[in-house]
């Protein structure tokens, strides 16, 4: 009763194609939007900084693989290097032009990353599956090296570290560096992540995104309807490692405030593809649940246990979430392949005839 | 003109001024290109068997290395810590066909490869939970392997060969022959090859799935055991071998994805490969390609060759 459409008739074209047709959903969306913009007032610092930050910004990379591995069907396992490439250029372009707004910057060095991440789409035209992997490796572990073997690109700081200078905006606001506080990277990173959310999700409903799973569903028969497969790929792959790119960006400016080549190893491109996995390839929603669930399991892992009487170490916790994480891959695949946000849908459409199971 | 020469000319003039390092950097190479077999030949057996892409290989050879170390740690004699740590890979083959792979028959193969993932990422945190993170030292005298090194006078200079090297070259030899034959020969050989081509075809004749599925993954993990000896002599045991094994990819590509002498071959060229790109044109860009040369050289082979040198041609192009 709760979660019923039934009654809400659409009479004009607008309404039939609303982002949420659903009275239900519009008000849903409006209270998840209004707690995530209470939230800072009511939140410690250490919740802010060091759960909410970093889940938005994990969220925002998981869509950017999602675009790329659930929408558009190619599997990836560079996110790692593709939102390196947004840090480095971002900080690159924050040193060419101190003056300009950081939030510019962050959006523009997604472009770069966009560029790079074409160039590695290319064999994608002739290569399926497995095969793509192993250029995505490439990317990976090419990039890195670059990272590591160009110190123009860390201005040769000894450190071989890219640290965030302070950078204000918005009138004197401070925005990244030491003296940013959580509150206000925040709500940049909620402002960003939100918009580029919207974007995504009517790209996705749009020509483009239709044409992208067109090409996951079956490549050929989308070929001869006229779906140009070098134009659906190379845009997946350029809105995708965009994405990507500014999610690195704020990855380094709005959480870490400096990072090391290492912070895009391979490792991080394994835990955003996590991400993906369980909340549900091809699923906008299901990013956000997969990337707070793997993000907050130690968190809670660390919290819960002691307080039922189980002392573990920082170093179990880390071996017990692995553990976990990997176990959950394989059930989720077994149990249920569309992840968490399959479980949400399943959640609604029961809502939808509550309470009665038979209706 | 210069970085022509640098490039195109230069590298060789080395290589004929010091033969004797030439060799040596060969066998290094070589060396690490029975390494980079080993794995892939577990890749392969797995692939040819089920289709399945086992990522997972390379975190068991550390799995079974430090199986194997633990149980001698815990005071059992070499042997017998070998033969146990054979049984615990036997149960794994059991609980991965159990636990997963029988609930994922005929999944693409994407899903597939995802659930290895997952597995990884298991095993990773299980090894460091019962064994914990710290590197370990392989146990190479007691399991009766030959240690030290001989210097050969060849060429103007010596060329030191570690025996555990040629141990680990002999090994990989026999290993490669046993599963030729196997393979190639014996009835469960055909079943499994029956299996890779078509699952449901293969259980309409009356092959059963999961008896080949644990067979084949018990031959992987015994394959794993192996090289985690080879490699745990040569370095420490510890979960540093996870980038190694992302190696086996462009092996695999090279030498294509069911082939064992393909594994073999293609190992062996990136092994060398990489050696020489790194010692003669590495300095060129400032050292450390060989983490990405071997991928290169096979995005390269794979625009001309997707099938790789022995692979069967089932890549799907578009």
């Amino acid at each position: 009763m709760l979660y019923r459409e039934a009654g809400q008739f659409k009479t004009s074209y607008e309404a039939d194609q609303a982002v949420f047709p659903i009275l239900q959903d519009r008000i849903g969306v409006m209270v998840i939007l209004a707690v995530a913009v209470a939230i800072p007032f009511f939140a410690s610092n250490f919740v802010l900084a060091s759960i909410m930050i970093p889940f938005l910004i994990f969220a925002l990379a998981t869509i950017g693989l999602n675009v790329l591995t659930g929408y558009a069907g190619q599997l990836s396992l560079g996110t790692g290097a593709f939102m390196g490439v947004g840090a480095y250029s971002c900080y690159k372009l924050t040193t060419f032009f101190p003056d300009v707004n950081i939030i510019v910057l962050v959006l523009l060095s997604g472009l770069f990353s966009a560029g790079i991440g074409m160039v590695f789409g290319l064999p994608s035209l002739r290569i399926k599956g497995l095969y793509l992997a192993v250029t995505t490796l490439a990317a990976q572990f090419f990039l890195e090296w670059c990272f590591i073997r160009i110190p123009w690109l860390y201005n040769y700081n000894h450190s071989g570290a890219i640290e965030v200078p302070e950078r204000t905006g918005f009138g004197g606001v401070v925005l990244t560096g030491p003296a940013a506080t959580p509150f206000v990277r925040y709500f940049v990173v909620l402002a960003i992540v939100v918009a580029m959310t919207i974007i995504v999700k009517n790209i996705l409903r749009g020509r483009i995104g239709r044409s992208w799973m067109m090409i996951r569903d079956m490549d050929i028969a989308a070929e001869l309807i006229g779906v140009r497969p070098l134009v659906a790929k190379l845009s997946a792959f350029a809105v995708s490692s965009y994405i990507c790119g500014v999610a690195g960006a704020m990855m380094v400016f709005f959480w870490l405030g400096a990072a090391e080549a290492s912070a895009f190893a391979i490792s991080l491109s394994f835990q955003i593809l996590f991400m993906a996995i369980l909340g549900g390839l091809g699923s906008l929603i299901g990013c956000f649940f997969g990337s707070a669930f793997i993000w907050a399991l130690p968190v809670v892992l660390r919290l819960v246990l002691p307080s039922v009487g189980i002392q573990i170490g920082a170093e179990t916790v880390e071996h017990l979430t692995q553990m976990i994480i990997g176990a959950l891959i394989i059930l989720f695949l077994i149990v249920e392949p569309h992840g968490l946000a399959r479980l949400w849908q399943i959640a609604k459409e029961k809502l939808r005839v509550w309470p009665f199971p038979y209706a | 003109m210069d970085l022509l020469y640098r490039i195109l000319v230069d590298p060789f003039v080395q290589m004929a001024g010091m033969p004797d390092f030439f060799l040596q950097v060969i066998w290094e190479g070589f060396v690490a290109g029975v390494l980079y077999s080993l794995i892939a030949l577990g890749f392969v057996l797995i692939f040819k068997a089920s289709g399945v892409f086992n990522f997972a290989q390379g975190i068991m050879v550390v799995f079974a290395a430090l199986t194997l170390v633990g149980l001698h740690a815990l005071g059992l004699p070499a042997y017998v810590a070998l033969i146990l740590t054979i049984a615990v890979m036997g149960v794994l083959a059991v609980a991965v066909e159990r636990v997963i792979f029988r609930h994922l028959v005929n999944q693409p193969d994407i899903i597939l490869l995802m659930a290895t993932i997952g597995l990884t990422y298991f095993l990773i945190g299980l090894g460091e939970f019962v064994f914990g993170g710290n590197p370990k030292v392989m146990i190479t005298a007691q399991l009766g392997l030959p240690t030290g090194s001989t210097a050969i006078d060849v060429l103007g200079g010596l060329v030191i060969l570690q025996h555990i090297d040629i141990a680990a070259a002999v090994i990989a030899i026999i290993m490669v022959a046993t599963l030729g034959v196997f393979f190639n020969k014996t009835r469960i050989g055909r079943a499994l090859r029956a299996v890779a081509d078509d699952h449901q075809a293969a259980l309409s004749v009356g092959i059963s799935l999961e008896q080949i599925w644990v067979i084949v993954w018990f031959a992987a993990g015994i394959v794993a055991l192996a090289t985690g000896i080879m490699w745990g002599a040569r370095s420490d045991v510890s979960f540093a071998l996870e980038i190694v094994a992302f190696k086996a990819l462009p092996v695999l590509i090279l030498g294509g994805f069911t082939s064992i002498p393909g594994a073999i071959v293609g190992g062996l060229i990136i092994g060398i490969g990489e050696k020489i790109g790194e010692i003669y044109w590495g300095p060129l860009v400032g050292g450390g390609i060989e983490s990405w040369l071997a991928y290169v050289i096979a995005l390269i082979f794979l625009l001309f060759r997707p099938q790789g040198l022995f692979g069967e041609r089932i890549i799907e192009r578009v």
